[in-house]
Order: structure tokens, then sequence, then C-alpha cells
């Protein structure tokens, strides 16, 4: 009864696009999750509160206080802490700062993410090649393009088609809107340097639901932007609203809750992978479970702390790690870089409804050749709106006049961040704590993980160029700060267990298979060989597809 | 940046000034025996709150801040989410408002009338932002910069300061980038 056709383990984003497109192939699929059942929309219960049902409105000093990882996280608030790890339930070892955000349920962060889905170029799958860091990646865009666009359509993307070669068109559906000062800068920006194209983000959002979307019992976005709560109109993309569900109703998905995967079984006699073992959480008993593949989905730490973990007396150091490589070259994204301003005028212009998205400028320093001083880029984001209330904490005013004034929206100010590539490397890396173990008897996780010189150098550019930018536009009093956030607090980890055609210097594939244990696939932020400058979850989705439909046929094949 | 949540804005929209200062960034500790013994607050004193607010965010063509129960929501937030610097400066707040009170008009707070608070509460008002402009980052704060924040951020959060002084729509339906504003209208509550 433990056996099945396959494993997934994790319930986010990637594994439960595995778990979908396993399931939909006929396949008896087991999803382990270690975190607690979140089922769509019945476990959302925080999702049509109004700001004043909330007892401390919104704050949660306390628990930030005792908790300064997850208290950093800028989508934690009394509304969605219940989607959030506690620091105290899930200790790990920092030998350098590095701020791991988890969330533990079915659906994992898919149901706190961002949101912010762009296609990698082609520019990105050869930077390390031509940048001789890393190594190279074994697939180029054209192998993923069928992919992207397989998922896009199945999600649903608003965006426009904007025809950059840095930022591949998408599957899409109707853009948001910019603002009127969005509207008037982007014009600007664009006529003052010819590299600079400010285009709308694009988002997993339902602006207009196709048939495939209203299949999946999902609505259109209604703009409230309460989504890291869980959508009650599923108009944003999740595992809960959207993979999972999808699924079930195959009749061959059996979803776990409460299973904390211990590690991948190697049959040393077999000389295969033949499961893995299972800490349930609630009762620590271990089970094994059988299967012919498994896909490890944990996210990017945690499939690094399971393979570390999975050792034999054929992998003493983890699964597949003949190389020694597993866990290291970890890489993130560059957040480091803020600038702010003000706009004058347009007084006489507002907007309504609340946007899950904001204006992008596409990374466009040394693109098709090195131009600067430093490696890669950088993404550039920007938002302007109106002050609200908020403009009077900190101006002198008693009674009514001071409460007219501030009851109606006060200027523009304009909001410009960054998000650089990290140029990996191998000191940076994740590995095993030698005694301290958690609560489910799992050895703790070590981040050894830095910025490096490259990291500063990218900011230093993103200050300068970003401040042209906003001075292009016509916006006053710019200044530029360093936000010195750690590592981690971008949610965007990568790295660790990498994709590449040697098996001498990766641990995986082109296919997401381990070189040494083919029936093991991973295609979460761990697989990734260098981060490029794009929100990373489609990537990850879109490499799951593909590394499905991979293992499906060469199972059918009898190949693994 | 999407994920840029309204508190980091605010922050860096305001130069760093938030609602609570850094208590809202930082969180509070286990209050000390005297601060202990001063909460929870006497009705009177959440009273006595509620009429501070009101003379800041007065009733006009819409509710005030009484009509909000921020003296409520202060004694909540002073009870859970205060450090015990920032709870021992709201307390003391208390009788130092009220001394302000007698200095000026020889009559307590709660005696005085309408006009006679705001003029009193004008003066404190300056007084607080210019101890803010001045003083050291370890200084504890102004007791009525603490109240006044506590005051605005109740009031425009809660159902009457929201619905009433602001327009606030739970369920937008869509996203229009680019319309008309007259003086007048007023702002979106979030």
């Amino acid at each position: 009864m433990n056996t099945y056709d396959a494993i997934v383990v994790g319930s986010g984003i990637s594994g439960g696009w595995a778990a979908k497109e396993l399931c939909e192939k006929g396949i008896k699929t087991l999803l382990l999750e270690r975190g607690r059942n979140v089922e769509h929309l019945k476990d959302y219960p925080t999702a049509t509160m109004n700001p004043w049902e909330f007892k401390h409105r919104g704050r949660l000093d306390k628990l930030k206080k005792e908790n300064p990882i997850v208290g950093r996280c800028y989508a934690l608030d009394e509304a969605t802490e219940h989607f959030f790890v506690k620091d105290h339930e899930h200790p790990y070892v920092q030998d350098k700062p590095f701020d791991w955000i988890r969330g533990y349920q079915v659906g994992g962060k898919s149901l706190i993410w961002a949101r912010q889905t762009q296609r990698w170029s082609n520019y990105d799958f050869e930077g390390p090649a031509r940048d001789g860091f890393a190594i190279d990646w074994p697939i180029r865009y054209k192998d993923l393009a069928p992919w992207y666009s397989y998922v896009e359509k199945f999600i649903g993307i608003s965006g426009n088609r904007d025809g950059l070669d840095t930022l591949p068109d998408c599957e899409s559906l109707p853009a948001f809107e910019m603002n009127c000062v969005e509207k008037d800068m982007s014009g600007k920006i664009g006529a003052a340097n010819k590299n600079w194209n400010v285009v709308q983000g694009r988002c997993a959002h339902l602006t207009k639901p196709a048939p495939i979307h209203q299949q999946q019992g999902r609505g259109q976005c209604q703009a409230r932007h309460l989504c890291y709560r869980g959508c009650p109109f599923g108009a944003y993309f999740s595992s809960n609203s959207s993979t999972i569900p999808w699924a079930m109703k195959t009749g061959n998905l059996t979803l776990q809750p409460n299973s904390v995967v211990h590690s991948v079984i190697f049959d040393d006699a077999k000389g295969k992978v033949t499961g893995v073992r299972v800490v349930d959480a609630v009762t620590k008993k271990m089970t094994e479970y059988y299967a012919k593949i498994i896909f490890l989905n944990a996210a990017c730490l945690n499939t690094n702390l399971i393979a570390l973990n999975s050792t034999s007396k054929r992998f003493p150091n983890g699964l597949g790690n003949d190389n020694g490589l597993l866990g290291k070259y970890m890489a993130f994204h560059n957040y480091r870089g803020v600038i702010s301003g003000s706009v004058e005028g347009y007084e006489d212009k507002y907007y309504f409804g609340r946007r899950p998205t904001q204006p992008m400028l596409p990374n466009f320093r040394n693109v098709k050749k090195q131009d600067t001083d430093f490696l890669r880029g950088y993404m550039t984001f920007f938002e302007t709106s109106r002050t609200g209330w908020q403009q009077g904490l900190g101006q002198n005013g008693i009674g009514a006049d001071f409460k007219n004034a501030i009851t109606e929206p006060g200027p523009w100010h304009v909001f410009m961040m960054m998000q650089g590539e990290h140029v990996p490397e191998e000191s940076s890396r994740v590995y095993l704590h030698k005694d301290l173990k958690d609560a489910w008897g799992m050895p703790q996780l070590v981040t050894d993980i830095d910025y490096n010189e490259n990291d500063l150098k990218v900011m230093k550019d993103f200050h300068q160029q970003g401040s042209e930018m906003l001075a292009a536009a016509g916006v006053k009093n710019i200044s530029t700060s360093d936000s010195k956030q750690a590592p981690g607090l971008d949610i965007h980890e990568m790295g660790g267990i990498r994709m590449g055609n040697d098996p001498k210097t990766s641990l995986l594939n082109k296919w997401n298979q381990f070189h040494h244990a083919p029936n093991v696939f991973v295609t979460d932020g761990a697989c990734m060989v260098s981060t490029s400058t794009q929100n990373p979850s489609l990537t990850f989705m879109a490499l799951t597809a593909r590394a499905v439909d991979h293992a499906v046929s060469e199972m059918r094949k009898g190949n693994i | 940046m999407n994920r840029r949540e309204a508190l980091n804005m605010v922050a860096l929209l305001m130069g760093g000034t938030v609602v609570g200062g850094t208590v809202f960034l930082e969180g509070c500790k286990t209050a000390d025996k005297k601060v202990a013994a001063a909460l929870p607050l006497t009705a009177d004193q959440i009273a006595f709150l509620d009429e501070v607010a009101e003379t800041i965010i007065p009733a006009t063509s819409t509710p005030g801040a009484k009509a909000a129960k921020v003296g409520e929501f202060m004694h909540t937030m002073v009870t859970d989410c205060y450090d015990e610097k920032d709870q021992t400066t709201f307390i003391e707040g208390l009788g130092k408002l009220n001394e302000a009170s007698e200095t000026k008009f020889k009559s307590d707070f709660m005696k005085l009338t309408p006009e006679q608070r705001k003029e009193l509460l004008i003066g404190i008002d300056k007084e607080a932002k210019d101890y803010a402009g001045s003083k050291k980052k370890e200084d504890p704060n102004h007791y009525f910069t603490l109240m006044k924040q506590l005051t605005l951020l109740g009031y425009f959060s809660s159902e009457v300061g929201a619905t009433q002084a602001l327009r606030y729509v739970a369920v937008p339906g869509k996203y229009e980038g680019c319309i008309d504003y007259k003086k007048g209208d007023k702002a979106w509550a979030i």
C-alpha cells in the first residue's frame, strides 16, 4: 500500500506542477507535503476581512520581535501569518546571515508568492558560458519556450506582448494599465536612452479568464491586492487554486500532508533509488514509501537538505554527489538597491483599484557583450502612487482642517528597486550541521551564502542608472539607498543541485535527472545553474512540466 | 516590487517616520512591574484618550475619532505592541498632558472646551515635532507623537474612518490606471 508509480516531495509551485503533469499522464502519484493541509477557499480565514476586523489592524509587533527572520518579510502581517514558518519552529544555522523565508503547508509559498512571471531570454541561458562563471546551461531558450507557453496558458499571465529579445513575449491575458504618471515617465525614460525599455509587469493573475481557467474554477482578478491571504476568486495562480485540485480530479493523486521527507532511499543491492523515508510530522513515526520515479520539489534549500541527508554506501556524501558539488554554487537575487523620489503635478489624476504588478525595465547591462566592469545586470521595477492619510504622520496639525487635508490624496511619489543577477560561486553553499537536529530528527541546515564584490558594483550601477532614469522623467528629490538586507529575503534562493552536461561539474542532466540516480528529478530552485534577472517561479514550472514529460516517456520505455 | 508593502513605502516616503516609530518594526518586550501595574488602563483613562483623539480628528461632516473608538484601540496597541520604553512614555504622557492643561488653563483637560483642547494640543503637537526633529535616536519618543500616530492609524483603519472619512472599496473589481481627480474627493482607504 506504500507503493506508487511516482512520488513528489513538496506541494509548492513546482511540486504542484509535477503532481498535475504526472496525474494527467495516468501516473499514480503520491504528493508529500511536510505541513498541514490548506484547501482552496476553505482554509483562507482572513481572505475577506476588513482592516478594522484585525485586532491590531494588521500589525504583528510581538511576533516580529520574537521571529526576526520571518519578521523581515514584506508579506507577513496579521492577515497572513498563518502561512509563514516562525523562526523558532524550524531552526537552522547561519554561518553568514541568510533570511530563510518558508511556508510549510499544502501549496507552500505558492500561496504567498509575489506572482511576477517573466520568461528568461536566451541571453540569460547563454550568460554563464559567455562570461565564464558557474557552468554552461545544458539547455537554451528554444528548449524551454514551448514549455513556457504550455504553463502560461494554464496558469494565466497578465501582460503585454512587448517584442523584446531580453524579455520574450508570453502567452498573455490583458495587461494591467500603467497609471498616468507611469505612462508619462515610461515615454520620457524610453526617449532618453534606447536601451531603457519600460514595459508593464507580467503577473500570474487572471485579467480575463479563458475556458481553461474557468474549468479550474478560477475567476477574474478583482484588484483587491490582498493576495497573500489566499484569493477567494482563485484569480492568482497557486497550487491550491489550480494544479492540486486539477491533479485530484484525475483520480490519480494521493495528497499526504504532515509528511516530512527525511531522505531518498538508495537500495545498494538494486543499485537504484526505490523510494523515500517519511517522518510523520505529528507522531514522528518513520515510514517508507516506494515509487519508480521521485520528484524532489521541497523548495531549494529543503531539496538540498533532503539530498544531502540521503546517504548510502553508494552515495556516502549525499544523493548523486560523486563530485562533491551538492549544496554548492548557491545563488539568489540582489535586491539591495532602492531609489525613491517625488513627482510634481498630476494633482488632477488618480487611479482606481489595487494593482498586483508594476512597470519594469528588463536588464539592459552586458546584454549582447560585456560593457561594464561587473558581470551580468539587473531588472528594474518602479511604481508611482499618491500618499494617503499617512501624509499626516510627519505633519503638524490638529482638528478639522488637518483631518480634511489628510483625507485627500497627497502628492505623487516614485519607488524604484532592482533585481540583480548574483553570480554563483563554489564558496556559497549549504551543508548539514554535524550535531544539531530538528524536532523530526533531520540534521539542521547550515547556510554559508553571501554577497560578493560584483553584487555591490551592480547595486552602484543601478543607483546611478536608476537615478538617471528618474531624472530624465522629471522626478525630484531622488534619493538612493542600500537596504543591506541579507541574502534570502529576496526569497529567490537557487542552486546547489545544478543542471549541466558534464557529471563532473553538475548533479543533474538537461532533463533534471540526477546523472547518477536517473529516476530522481529536481525541478525546483535547486536545479538552477544561474539566476538571470527574472523572477524565477515561471521557469521552475516550465522546467517541471518538461521534466515530467521526459520522465514518463523514459518510464514507459523501461529506461528508468 | 509589488512585494514592497505599505509600511516600507511609508517609511521611505516619510523619511523614516512610521506610526509608532521603530516600535512597529521592532515589536514589544515584556512590560516591567511599574508599567504592568499601570495596565490595563482605566475606563477614565480610555475616555481621556478618546477626547485627545477626538481633538486631533474631530467629528466634521464625517464621524470623529471617538466614534471610531480610538481610545480603546490605543489601549490595545500600547498593551500588545509597544515596547516597555514607549509604554512608559505613553502612560506618563497621560499625566503630562493633563498637567499641561492645568498649567495653561488651570483646569483638567476633560473640563476644557473643544476650542481650549485644540489650542492646547496645537502647542503640544509643535513641541513634539520640534523634539522629534532634535532628539537623538536613543532618546525616548515624545508621548504626543505616540498618541497622534495611534490616533491616525486607529481612525483611518476603523470602519467609520475608512468608509466615511476615506473611500474604502473592498472589492474594486478592476484596476483603472488613470482617472480624473477633483479637489475634495477622498483618498482610498487602502
